[in-house]
């Protein structure tokens, strides 16, 4: 038990560590960039201020503030929940996020299930014949995948299916799954499928790895001998020891997705939390885009998280150690 | 095995069939639907405003929301010439210190109070008043006072004669605003006398204006709402059009123009734009500061080549006068065409024939032909012995050297004003507000930008002007390159809609939906 919590502990501190460096870091990435809210918004006019009046500006957007009272001020409203406020949008950090933040979580579920339905039968496929037809397929697939640029891919589809169809769901004002789910679902199918086609490339690649390695065991040898059905046995004997590296790789894909895929997010007018993060440094809104950043590194952690434990409903070697 | 991941694959096909099956079912949203009467525009624009507060605001979906939302004094028609406003007229004094403004009865504000010259008095005051940090201040610079003898009459007294007041009072950062709101309020709720109303707003998704049936124009708006969508990329605004989702987009780069038309299905206009696109020179560093150098540099460049390469000929070679009323001849500059022996012989007489470096900044991302302009004029200018050191930027990093004035040269695209008072007052007067940034002033000029203030007589202002012209050009005190077009693109069912040369949506409010 005492095990237990100390493991807690070293990883909660593990955690904080990790978004207390982040915020750190963004906070001088952005103070290090060119500009501010004021030239971010005015542009070259910026160049006609007067002195005062862009002293009054610097007070409007707090920027006369010492750099360190910003930095502990920003932090220290963070644990009461304020997250900053966003001029431009004329909301909170906070209402943004929340409205951002189901929205990228959304397409980075239905990206990584294409992505598994893709890679994982795929990989399988491959690999049940290492440098067959089906093998160069998969190869194909995979190749095509990695190295065909999502803007690209995007722009086509968009396009394609805008010019020659007239569908273009992406087109019409945005629609959450609570407002109008099967509008939701159309505006999600080509963003869904631009990320879950390019994901799913290193999941074959992984999945057939991986699977090959399961195969050449003593225990799958056993298995077949034993008269296990060839279905049961690709399924549970080879695909079940094989979803460890599998798992490792969708998360670390899920958790990226979750800071936002904004080249696909800007194309399809999707509003998540990859376009938030974009229009705040735009803006030079440095609230948002520390705190958004700051709620994107937690994520990533607690998809981590996620990912260790889902070893242990997996693995049961994991679940003895 | 093979069979589940021949099922799995069958699946992700099923599952993007079925979708796309149900989509077609409900397909593109007619533009009439939301319909009240008139029915409902949508316009396409890439970003969402960044500020709804009138006198800050310079981003150009900020400035063309807010345009349908207030009203100003003065206005410009179709033809950019000042026309009444909130100001049904206006007189100035004999010795043109003084301007009286009547103003129209019976206006009201979008939250039903009376618009009044409490309201006019209140928003100039403000607007001169340095704590607003607006940014058309400076186009007050002649206003002493402004004083309120009665509820529809405004005096302003002037330092002296200013015949581009007028213009300058038809901005929307001059717009008038109710003397009970504050900065605060109207930022998230507008207050305006324009055409439309904000009806609804959903951050960084749309922002939607629909009719004010209180407005003062003889014409009321023919659409019952305006919907601002939108739609980060260029390209996908195409195609939003292409599906019927949106009616209206103004694009800047001729690739997506010829995109847009190349489908049969959207009319794109194109408008000769104000906005000129410039090598500005910075003559107050290094080489440049010997005119001769400068002149070396306009006598070294084929304009035209840098418009047919960079921008696919799509535009006009200008001189330094875009307004139309005024616009420079650029045939009468020194080296109208491009002359390499003239170029070498300026460059000898600057001491420099064995050639000069100008460290040039250029903006990446901020406009579609900065960097492939900046690339032509380098390798025309190679050939004079002028090497153009190229600096590209991203555009925050860009503009923060422009305002510091931290270069030798930029390429730049500059908005143009429908006065030339108003373009270039600012930039080549001694005392002009971004006279550091052009790197350039006279005391001749000084001399000649206080005569056409001075001059109320359009073509004796016209004959100013050119002056001002030649002697910007005589000095090269810039090289101007030219001035491109704004492409409106509207789908079949949108009529009505006159595009301008500012690039101004005001004629939202005469557009029709069918």
């Amino acid at each position: 038990m005492r095990v237990l919590r100390n493991r807690v502990v070293r990883r909660v501190a593990e955690t904080l560590g990790i978004l207390f460096g982040v915020a750190v870091v963004v906070f001088v990435m952005l103070r290090a960039l060119p500009g501010d809210q004021i030239t971010a918004g005015l542009g070259t006019e910026a160049a006609a201020l007067t002195p005062a009046q862009r002293q009054a500006l610097e007070q409007y957007y707090g920027l006369d503030q010492p750099l360190v009272t910003q930095f502990f001020s920003w932090l220290g409203n963070l644990f009461t929940g304020n997250f900053g406020y966003s001029a431009r949008s004329q909301q909170s950090v906070l209402e943004l996020t929340l409205h951002a933040l189901p929205v990228t979580f959304e397409l980075a579920v239905l990206s990584i299930a294409l992505a598994l339905l893709i890679g994982v039968p795929l990989g399988m496929l491959a690999a049940s014949r290492p440098n067959a037809a089906r093998d160069a397929a998969g190869q194909v697939v995979s190749l095509a995948g990695l190295s065909i640029p999502a803007f690209l891919l995007a722009t086509t589809l968009l396009s394609i299916f805008a010019a020659s169809f007239g569908f273009n769901p992406n087109g019409q004002g945005f629609a959450t799954l609570v407002e109008d789910p099967l509008l939701n679902l159309q505006q999600m199918l080509l963003p869904a499928l631009v990320l879950g086609f390019g994901i799913a490339a290193p999941i074959l690649r992984t999945t057939r790895t991986a699977v090959l390695e399961v195969r050449s065991n003593d225990f799958v040898r056993t298995a077949r001998a034993k008269g296990v059905p060839e279905r049961r046995l690709q399924v549970r004997h080879v695909l079940g020891n094989a979803l460890v590296p599998i798992v490792t790789m969708t998360g670390l894909q899920f958790g990226y997705l979750l800071g936002g895929a904004v080249v696909v997010e800007q194309i399809f007018s999707v509003p998540g939390i990859g376009r938030q993060v974009l229009l705040g440094i735009q803006q030079k809104e440095y609230a948002v885009v520390q705190s958004t950043v700051l709620v994107i590194a937690l994520a990533f952690v607690l998809v981590n998280l996620l990912t260790d434990l889902l070893y242990r409903v997996i693995d049961p070697r994991v679940r003895a150690s | 095995m093979p069979r589940g991941a021949v099922s799995a694959v069958c699946l992700t096909a099923a599952l993007s069939l079925a979708l796309t099956a149900c989509s077609s079912s409900s397909g593109p949203a007619p533009a009439g639907s939301a319909a009240a009467s008139g029915g409902s525009l949508v316009v396409g624009v890439t970003s969402d405003p960044d500020t709804l507060f009138p006198w800050k605001a310079t981003q150009f979906t900020a400035v063309n929301v807010l345009q349908n939302l207030y009203g100003t004094l003065t206005e410009f028609d179709k033809d950019l010439n000042v026309v009444p406003g909130l100001a049904e007229s206006w007189q100035p004094s004999e010795d043109g210190k003084k301007l009286t403004l009547k103003l129209r009865q019976g206006v009201t504000f979008a939250d039903g109070s009376a618009f009044d010259s409490k309201d006019v008095k209140a928003s100039l005051d403000k607007i001169m008043d340095e704590k607003t940090a607006a940014v058309a201040r400076a186009s007050l610079a002649s206003v002493k006072s402004v004083e309120a003898p009665d509820a529809s009459t405004v005096v302003l007294e002037l330092t002296g004669p200013d015949a581009a007041l007028p213009a300058n009072l038809a901005t929307v950062n001059m717009a008038m605003l109710s003397s009970d709101d504050t900065e605060e309020k109207l930022t998230a709720t507008p207050n305006g006398t324009g055409p439309f109303t904000l009806g609804k707003r959903v951050a960084s998704q749309s922002i939607t204006l629909t009719r004010n049936d209180r407005y003062w124009g003889a014409e009321k708006p023919k659409v019952a709402s305006v919907e601002f969508r939108v739609i980060p990329d260029e390209s996908s605004i195409v195609s939003a059009m292409q599906s019927g989702n949106v009616q209206l987009a103004v694009f800047n780069d001729p690739l997506v123009a010829q995109t847009a038309e190349g489908g049969g299905t959207i009319t794109v206009t194109k408008t000769p734009q104000l906005n000129y696109h410039v090598l500005q020179l910075n003559a107050q560093h290094g080489d440049l500061k010997d005119v001769n150098v400068r002149l070396a540099i306009q006598c070294a460049i084929d304009r035209k080549q840098v418009l047919d390469t960079a921008a696919l000929g799509e535009g006009e070679v200008t001189g330094p006068i875009t307004a139309p009323a005024f616009k420079s001849d650029p045939n009468k500059r020194p080296c109208p065409n491009r002359d390499l022996a003239k170029a070498a012989e300026y460059l000898g007489k600057a001491g420099k024939s064995g050639g000069v470096t100008v460290k040039t900044i250029v903006s990446q991302g901020e406009y579609a032909t900065s960097v492939n302009e900046a690339q032509n004029l380098k390798a025309q200018l190679a050939e004079a012995k002028i090497n153009l050191e190229l600096e590209v930027l991203e555009s925050g990093a860009f503009v923060d050297r422009w305002v510091a004035a931290d270069f030798d040269a930029a390429v730049a695209l500059n908005g143009g004003r429908p006065d030339p008072d108003g373009s270039y007052g600012r930039y080549f007067t001694s005392k002009g507000n971004l006279n550091k940034v052009a790197g350039y002033s006279s005391p001749e000029l000084d001399e000649l930008f206080a005569q056409g203030k001075a001059t109320t007589d359009q073509a004796a202002r016209k004959a100013v002007y050119d002056k001002i012209g030649a002697e910007l050009e005589n000095n090269a005190a810039w090289i101007w390159l030219f001035a491109g077009y704004t492409y409106t693109a509207t789908t079949a069912n949108v009529s009505g809609f006159t595009p301008m040369a500012s690039g101004s949506l005001q004629y939202l409010r005469t557009t029709a939906v069918r």
